[in-house]
Parts: structure tokens; C-alpha cells; sequence
């Protein structure tokens, strides 16, 4: 494992907010593109392996394997196809209430995510390029001066504009995103995956910002530079978003492999007694503390200790907070965010939502309790996306972490005589849906 | 009898299933419905190994669905 110093755990400047000339002042410009088209740009993907970067987003997926499927997808359409030139979307969605780097990032830092947009565009040969923030986001104002700045300097070689799909938790799905910038639809999309067909059937590149924003750091540094801390498996850093029953919550940027404890340090540490985490988010799982906080956060790892890294959301649940009161609001939440286009998902998560009320409320009996297993079970594997069984792995992780909480609620009994309300440790649900909006974010007349 | 390897793979797409059930009671060994009444296929995913013999029942619940939801692919074109 990589030692962490101080320095070389903060490569983002998270706490700059940075106009485009204190950027280039910081970073320079993006190597220029030199010869013909295709030279410099395959080597930028040949750059990505080398650095072993993966996706932020929350799949953790090899980026230089998503950049030359892209490639391949577009090489393989002859060359007079319409459909042939490829479209990136930065990803900053973060439809992951838990989360919250992906919009500090593009306050921080909006010009090295605008960079690695613009490099991956270069790389993959794109004709045209995106970013996506949720409609209504506080960050919109500050991205459309930022990409004012680079109309002004013409530092792009392909205009980068600015998408505002509806603040849906299913809209941050690649295929999703892809549809809206195509269709104008937020709906995910099942038979095909982006980067075969995606906006307007185009070979298409969606990477959380994040990424982008590591992606230009590797075209002006290198790989082996960023591949120099972390996890040998997952290197470089990670930005994580840290909640609950912590000093002083918030996002911090760390070597991937830190582990828990020094995560949580960085917070100012735990203010009261974990009774248990949340990794991942909302489509992530519960992990028990024990033991827990040696854990290097890294995907690996993680996985190996029962969690899920997702988005690097790190959840600190204290013992003012009753975390099957909090499965039941975030079940709840969740429920109401299903796109409505399969069974399994439209009819299950309302379903798995009353079992868990049911329990949090201490109204289930054991029957209750195996009926919401074996439900959890079933909606599994059967979605066009994988929003249910996000979901039922929050559930299924919940009831086996708390063991003892679960047999307490079907007693009768809650030992933390519920959440208190304003529990610093409660998770953030966001404010219901306006009814009168669609899963597409339109009005109904 | 010992079961072929399977040469077909039954797909559902539920994104355009609206689960009527029509797939189920066209072939009821292959195709169950869950408690809301929409199809489960054998090993409880969206794709599912059809032996041979089968075949011939995986193509009436192809047929009998309304909503397109189903269809059959070859086994080698999925092979990574
Ligand atoms: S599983 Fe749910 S959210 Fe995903 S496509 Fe189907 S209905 Fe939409
Ligand atoms: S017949 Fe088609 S639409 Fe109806 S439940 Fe079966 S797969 Fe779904």
C-alpha cells in the first residue's frame, strides 16, 4: 500500500474556486493536440491505462476500457454513417442524496472537469460534448461563466454545453443521461448500452466529472504520475463524501486505500458511539462497526469487508439514530424515484417500502420481516437498470447489519426510541417530488 | 432425458412488459408470475437458458406477448 502525504492527497483544489486564469496559472494548458487527428488522441487512452484510472461515478469501471469501446463502436459504423462521430457527457448529476463531491468539484474546480471533457472529446474523436447538472442546480450560474471564459480564449476545440435534465435519482444513469441529451427523455434505457448507441444513437462516452477532472490531470502529468498513490488495484485519489455522526461532515480528497479511520479523522472523527456505516449511498449497503474502520477505502476493499465504495459516500449512523427508521425514509424516497417502466420496480419498491415501515414502525410480525426478504429477493435482477436492486441491497444489508435492532423492532421495542428528530446522523431525503411533475421533469397540464 | 445445452436464450425486456400474464399462461413451465403479476423466467433474471426441447414453448410465450416483451437470441451471440 501507498503511504499517503499530505500533498499528494489533494491534486483536485477543492478549495479553490478557480477562474480559468487561476487554473491555467495552476495547471497550464492541456497538452496540445499535435499531427494528425488520432495520433495524440490514442495516446491520451493508451495515457489512461497506464494510470489505471476508474470511474468515480460509482461503478468503478476501467475508463480507458469505456474510451476505446467508444472508439471501436464508432469505427465499426461505415464511414457515411450520420451516426458515426461519438458524444461525451460529463456526468455531475449526482442524483446520490448522500453525496456531495460532484457538485463541490464544479464549484472548486470547474475548468479541470471542462478540461477532461474536452480531452476525452479529443481522444475519442467527439464531434460533440456535454455537461449534465440536475435542472435547478446552484452550480449552473458559475459552470455558464466558466464556459463563457473558454468561448472567450477558445480553449475548447469543440464547444462544451451545459444540459440541465430534471433532479431525478434515475436520470444520473448513463443511459438515462444519454437519452435526455438524445430524446430529451430521462428515462434509462435497457437494450443498449451508451456507448454502442447512445445519444441520438451515437456512440456515446458518459464519466461522472470526477473522473474528467482525474482525466485531464493524467493527459497533462501522465499515468504512472497519477497511478503514484493508492491502491495499486484503484490508484490515485478519491474524493469522498463524508456524513452522520462526524466533527465537522463534508468532502474530503484521499488516497484511494486510506483507510476508514483516517477518513473519518479527517472529518474531525466520530462525535458519539457508530452503531454502524452506510457506503455508497442510497443504492449501496450497511456495513456493522466493527472492525469496519481499519477498512482501506478502496473498491476491493470495501467489497471484501461487506460494503460497496458506489460514489464514496462514508455514512456514519450515531446512537441518536434508529437505522430502520432511516431505511424506511430513504425506502420511501427511493419508492417515489422508480421511472415506472418495469413491474419489478413500479410495483416492488412500493411493496418492500411498507414491509420496512411496517418494521421501523414496530407494526411487522416475523412474518413480516421474511416477507420483505423474499421480496428484496425478487426484485433483484429484474429492471431495466439497476435502481431495485440498489434498493434492495440498502434493505438486505440493513436488516442483516442491525441484527438486533430488527429483533428489538418485531418485539416491539426500538433502542433508540426512534430517530431523534434532527439527528445530525438522519440521511438527507430530498423534499417529495412536485406531483405534477413526470419522471421527465414535465409539467402535466 | 438429459436436457441438450441450451442453444437459445428467452429475453424480457421490462421496460415494455406491462405484465398481463399472457406469457405465463402460454407457457406455464417456463414462465411464472410474480406477486404484481409480472413474469419471472427461470433463474429469476431477464434472461433465461431454454434447452431444446423447450424451444418450441419458449416461441408460443414469444408469440403470445402484445407488448414485443419477449424474444429469443442464440446462446453464441452472447458469448463474450
Ligand atoms: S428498473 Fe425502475 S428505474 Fe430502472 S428502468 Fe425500470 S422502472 Fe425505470
Ligand atoms: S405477455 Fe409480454 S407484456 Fe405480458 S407479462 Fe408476458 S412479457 Fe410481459
Amino acid at each position: 500500500m501507498t503511504i499517503a502525504t499530505t500533498d499528494a492527497a489533494e491534486r483536485l483544489g477543492l478549495s479553490l474556486r478557480s477562474s480559468l486564469a487561476v487554473h491555467l496559472a495552476e495547471h497550464g494548458h492541456l497538452p496540445a493536440s499535435r499531427g494528425r487527428h488520432g495520433s495524440v488522441a490514442g495516446s491520451l487512452v493508451d495515457e489512461v491505462e497506464r494510470s489505471g484510472l476508474r470511474g468515480r461515478g460509482g461503478g468503478w469501471f476501467p475508463t480507458a476500457v469505456k474510451l476505446r469501446a467508444v472508439v471501436e463502436s464508432s469505427a465499426a459504423r461505415g464511414r457515411l454513417s450520420t451516426t458515426r462521430r461519438p458524444v461525451v457527457i460529463g456526468n455531475g448529476m449526482e442524483g446520490e442524496p448522500a453525496s456531495g463531491k460532484d457538485a463541490m468539484l464544479l464549484a472548486a474546480s470547474p475548468h479541470l472537469v471542462l478540461d477532461g471533457i474536452s480531452a476525452a472529446a479529443h481522444a475519442i474523436g467527439a464531434t460533440e460534448a456535454y455537461l449534465a447538472v440536475h435542472r435547478g442546480s446552484h452550480l449552473v450560474p458559475g459552470l455558464l461563466a466558466a464556459l463563457a471564459e473558454r468561448a472567450e480564449a477558445t480553449v475548447d476545440e469543440i464547444p462544451i454545453r451545459l444540459v440541465t435534465p430534471p433532479a431525478r435519482y434515475v436520470a444520473s444513469e448513463e443511459s438515462a443521461l444519454a437519452h435526455w441529451v438524445g430524446e430529451g427523455l430521462a428515462t434509462p434505457v435497457h437494450d443498449r448500452r451508451p456507448f454502442q448507441s447512445g445519444a441520438g444513437g451515437r456512440p456515446t462516452l458518459v464519466q461522472n466529472v470526477e473522473t474528467l477532472a482525474h482525466l485531464a490531470l493524467i493527459a497533462r502529468n501522465g499515468g504512472p504520475w497519477f497511478a503514484g498513490v493508492g491502491s495499486p488495484a484503484a490508484p490515485g485519489t478519491t474524493m469522498v463524501s463524508v456524513g452522520g455522526a462526524v466533527a465537522a461532515p463534508g468532502v474530503v480528497e484521499v488516497p484511494t486505500g486510506t483507510s476508514v479511520a483516517s477518513i473519518l479523522d479527517r472529518c474531525g472523527g466520530p462525535t458519539a458511539d457508530v452503531t454502524g456505516f452506510l457506503t455508497g449511498g442510497y443504492g449501496g449497503a450497511w456495513v456493522p462497526t466493527a472492525g469496519f474502520a481499519a477498512t482501506p477505502w478502496d473498491p476491493d476493499s470495501v467489497r471484501a469487508a461487506g460494503g460497496v465504495i458506489g460514489a464514496s459516500v462514508l455514512w456514519a449512523v450515531g446512537p441518536d439514530t434508529c437505522p430502520l427508521h432511516e431505511m424506511a425514509r430513504v425506502a420511501a424516497w427511493m419508492a417515489g424515484e422508480t421511472a415506472g417502466q418495469c413491474g419489478p420496480c413500479a410495483f416492488g419498491l412500493p411493496s418492500v417500502r411498507d414491509d420496512v415501515h411496517l418494521l421501523a414502525v414496530r407494526r411487522a410480525g416475523a412474518g413480516d420481516a421474511d416477507r420483505l426478504r423474499a421480496r428484496l429477493g425478487l426484485i433483484s435482477n429484474r429492471g431495466g437498470c439497476k435502481h431495485p436492486d440498489g434498493t434492495a441491497r440498502f434493505l438486505a444489508t440493513g436488516l442483516a447489519a442491525f441484527p438486533d435492532e430488527v429483533a428489538a423492532h418485531l418485539a416491539g421495542r426500538c433502542s433508540f426510541g426512534s430517530t431523534r428528530p434532527g439527528s445530525p446522523s438522519s440521511l438527507p431525503v430530498p423534499e417529495a417530488r412536485l406531483a405534477s411533475t413526470d419522471v421527465n421533469g414535465r409539467d402535466f397540464a | 432425458m438429459t436436457a441438450r445445452p441450451a442453444t437459445q436464450i428467452l429475453v424480457l425486456n421490462p421496460t415494455t412488459c406491462d405484465g398481463r400474464g399472457l406469457c405465463a399462461e402460454a407457457a406455464p413451465g417456463l414462465v411464472d408470475l410474480d406477486e404484481w403479476g409480472f413474469p419471472l423466467l427461470t433463474g429469476g433474471g431477464l434472461r433465461a437458458d431454454i434447452p431444446g426441447e423447450r424451444l418450441a414453448e419458449a416461441r408460443d410465450a414469444v408469440h403470445a406477448c402484445p407488448a414485443l416483451a419477449l424474444h429469443l437470441e442464440s446462446a453464441a451471440r452472447h458469448r463474450r
